[in-house]
């Protein structure tokens, strides 16, 4: 037996509340896969046993801090990992209540697929619209609508059939198609495990994948979208007090590939400054690359002496790209202190900070009935449209059309808190 | 468009390198924790990845609790001597005759006491940044845990105050006194980092591979007797009435001697570790780490404590 090691890699996340079965998914999904181990199993079984059930609780193997586990409730978002041999998935496992609205904001920000749970005996809830309207404002491309307890209907495909129809008619309302989203809909009995991993024996008339199967072939991030360069720069690395004399003309540019490629001899400029040069090399460790694709941390030589700084973003000469000093965003509000429009915040954007000033507030939207209202300040779980002022020039694009340099974070000045997430128009 | 998307260990690389960078280009005073230990050998890995061919923005540095395995030791000193890279050492037993840390027991384990000497040692150089090897997969108190994880003056981490982390916008900004803990392995599970060290072809210490070792079993683990320090002490005498095996085993985490147990195994090369973790049953930490096992919630507790 040879292990794979190419395996590729699929962030997602789930939206629901306990009720909908989301730990029992899953709790259900790692067992299905053999990611939890026995000593685990002893725990849960000998908590389930303690609690007084009857069957072991799935559910409690992600319930992760002693506050929740004491309260039986999930506050924040938590991290699970799984490995099938073909692919590695990061989970990030949301709260699903209205005033956790933060939390799913968070989750979807690195996930590409989100997996919208439904109970089939309730069909399409508010929280159903509420998960589908934060999944499509952060721009999650694949959404599975997974109807659960489908064995507390009978397994009935017109109990599916209605409940598929009911929120297709939604999502049109919201925009999830025309914006692309892909929407794909299994009926499952995560309880039981139909659907999930295995098809099982009672429903024949879904011809469609598992949920597993879904997630296997659902396509890694960033490999639909063609989008131009952009490389904010992190790090600039001159070893030039080296003991090595060829290092003392070294000038590494060092950062990820936010999105697109670069290849050696293609002209690049450098902004804000606008200076313009050539890719002489690009290297990953001692490896040297001709090309270097979106998510690869490399670092890159420009044939000319550029000043150049963490910050600073190199682009390919002639892109569609300019520095702003105003953006105009759908934020987040994710801090308990509301957010004033007196004072004075900090915004982070790849790696570029600027101090900045609240704007107008056009309205907010009700995340239940995704009315706009108008409003002064921005409470936590808030979203509103608005703008900011910049002190220094950011170089955006909007983020239905580049999450990585769409996306900015909102940061408060005295206390260091990351106050807001902010989503570029 | 159907570009060939990174493989898993390319892009968990990918990540680690750009946290790297991160804290590189946000504190100003950053360390990076090593033990000699897997995962910080990575993490040295993945920063020779990062910032070669300048040097690391930052120094090396472990807190030893004087419990530690010879191997483990002279492994550390000789890796960060190969990389040319400054090492701190500080110490728990330091920390014991300044009367900072005070043991109930002689023999009570001192992993839970690291907090201390590591608090002092951050006040000492003034580190606003300690980088460290956590992985979110290690233990549930840990599945919560940022990226970048705020600590206060106390070094006390509150599960309830932690700063939303979104994207791949991390926020490592702190006060004075204030501490952040990086983590850029966070999503890293143990089988990655072990095909990540094959594919690497990354050097460990050998008490990771299948060794004969003088053991006890005693409540149900593996428990090593008779051990030698680096000083030439032998601690880990075996109680009275317990039997001494000499059993293969190796360690697949290893930490303090009185609380590191090690696995029954005959895996001697990377390969056949890769193989054997991938047939497991039982959890990294539950087989082998005899002190998280008083309570479900026995690590969040202690890092709520400072503990890393």
């Amino acid at each position: 037996m040879t292990m794979q090691h190419n395996d590729s890699l699929l962030r997602f996340m789930t939206c629901g509340s306990v009720d909908d079965g989301k730990s029992t998914l899953i709790g259900r999904l790692l067992y299905d896969t053999k990611t939890i181990l026995a000593d685990t199993l002893t725990q849960i079984e000998k908590t389930s046993k303690k609690r007084g059930m009857e069957a072991v609780d799935l559910s409690l193997l992600t319930d992760g801090l002693q506050a929740e586990r004491e309260q039986g409730i999930t506050i924040d978002v938590a991290y699970r990992y799984f490995s099938t041999g073909t692919r590695k998935y990061i989970i990030a496992d949301a709260p699903g209540h209205e005033q956790y609205t933060r939390n799913m904001v968070t989750a979807a920000s690195t996930a590409n697929l989100a997996i919208i749970l439904i109970d089939a005996r309730k069909g399409v809830l508010t929280q159903t619209r509420r998960h589908s309207y934060l999944a499509h404002l952060v721009g999650i491309p694949h959404i599975v609508v997974a109807i659960n307890k489908m064995d507390l209907v009978n397994y009935d495909q017109t109990t599916f059939d209605r409940i598929k129809t009911d929120y297709l008619a939604f999502a049109e309302q919201i925009g999830l198609q025309r914006d692309g989203h892909d929407i794909q809909f299994v009926p499952l009995s995560a309880l039981n495990g139909d659907m999930l991993v295995d098809r099982g024996d009672n429903m024949p008339w879904y011809k469609g994948q598992t949920m597993l199967e879904i997630l296997e072939t659902a396509p890694a991030a960033h490999t639909e979208q063609s989008e131009e360069f952009r490389f904010p720069v992190q790090f600039v690395c001159r070893p030039h007090a080296s003991a090595d004399h060829e290092l003392h003309d070294f000038r590494g540019f060092m950062g990820r590939v936010e999105s697109g490629e670069i290849s050696v001899g293609d002209a690049v400029t450098v902004l804000p400054n606008g200076y313009q040069s050539k890719v002489k090399q690009i290297l990953l460790g001692d490896q040297q690359l001709q090309s270097a694709q979106t998510e690869q941390s490399i670092t890159l030589l420009l044939a000319d002496e550029i000043d150049t700084s963490r910050g600073d973003m190199i682009v390919k000469s002639g892109a569609n790209v300019e520095p702003v000093k105003q953006i105009e965003a759908h934020v987040c509000w994710l801090s308990e202190t509301p957010l004033s429009p007196a004072r004075t915040y900090i915004v982070r954007h790849t790696t570029r900070e600027s101090k900045a000033k609240v704007g107008t507030i056009s309205y907010k939207v009700d995340v239940n009935t995704l009315e706009q209202q108008a409003t002064a300040d921005l409470k936590m779980n808030d979203i509103a449209r608005m703008s900011f002022k910049l002190a220094q020039p950011l170089m955006v694009d909007s983020y239905g059309k580049n999450r990585a340099t769409g996306a900015f974070i909102v940061i408060d000045e005295s206390t260091n808190n990351t106050v807001g997430a902010g989503m570029i128009v | 468009m159907s570009k060939q998307p990174l493989s898993h260990l390319d892009w968990l690389e990918a990540e680690a390198i750009h946290i790297l960078r991160e804290v590189a280009g946000q504190c100003s005073n950053p360390v990076l924790l090593f033990s000699g230990g897997k995962d910080s050998l990575c993490i040295l890995r993945l920063a020779e990845k990062a910032f070669r061919p300048g040097r690391f923005p930052f120094p090396l540095m472990h807190i030893d609790t004087g419990h530690n395995y010879k191997e483990v030791v002279d492994f550390r000193d000789q890796r960060a001597a190969e990389l040319g890279e400054r090492l701190i050492v500080r110490s728990v037993e330091d920390s014991m005759k300044r009367g900072t840390v005070v043991l109930k027991t002689p023999d009570e384990p001192r992993n839970k006491h690291q907090s201390v000497t590591l608090l002092e040692a951050i006040e000492e150089f003034g580190f606003d940044c300690c980088i460290g090897g956590a992985r979110r997969d290690e233990e549930k108190a840990r599945a919560k845990e940022r990226i970048m994880s705020f600590r206060d003056e106390f070094g006390q981490w509150d599960p309830k105050n932690q700063r939303p982390e979104l994207w791949n916008l991390y926020n490592a900004r702190s006060h004075k006194g204030e501490n952040i803990r990086a983590f850029p392995i966070s999503n890293w599970t143990e089988m990655d980092v072990w095909q990540y060290i094959e594919r690497e072809n990354l050097a460990l210490p050998s008490i990771y591979f299948a060794h004969q070792r003088d053991v006890v079993m005693r409540n149900g683990a593996i428990v090593p007797v008779n051990v030698p320090l680096a000083s030439g002490e032998v601690i880990m005498p075996p109680k009275a009435g317990e039997e001494i095996i000499n059993m293969q085993v190796r360690f697949r985490t290893v930490g303090d001697i009185t609380c590191t147990a090690p696995v029954q195994s005959d895996a001697d090369t990377v390969s056949k570790i890769v193989l054997e973790t991938a047939t497991t049953t039982i959890t990294e930490r539950g087989a082998t780490r005899l002190d998280d096992q008083t309570s479900d919630a026995s690590m969040e507790q202690r890092k709520k404590e400072g503990y890393f």
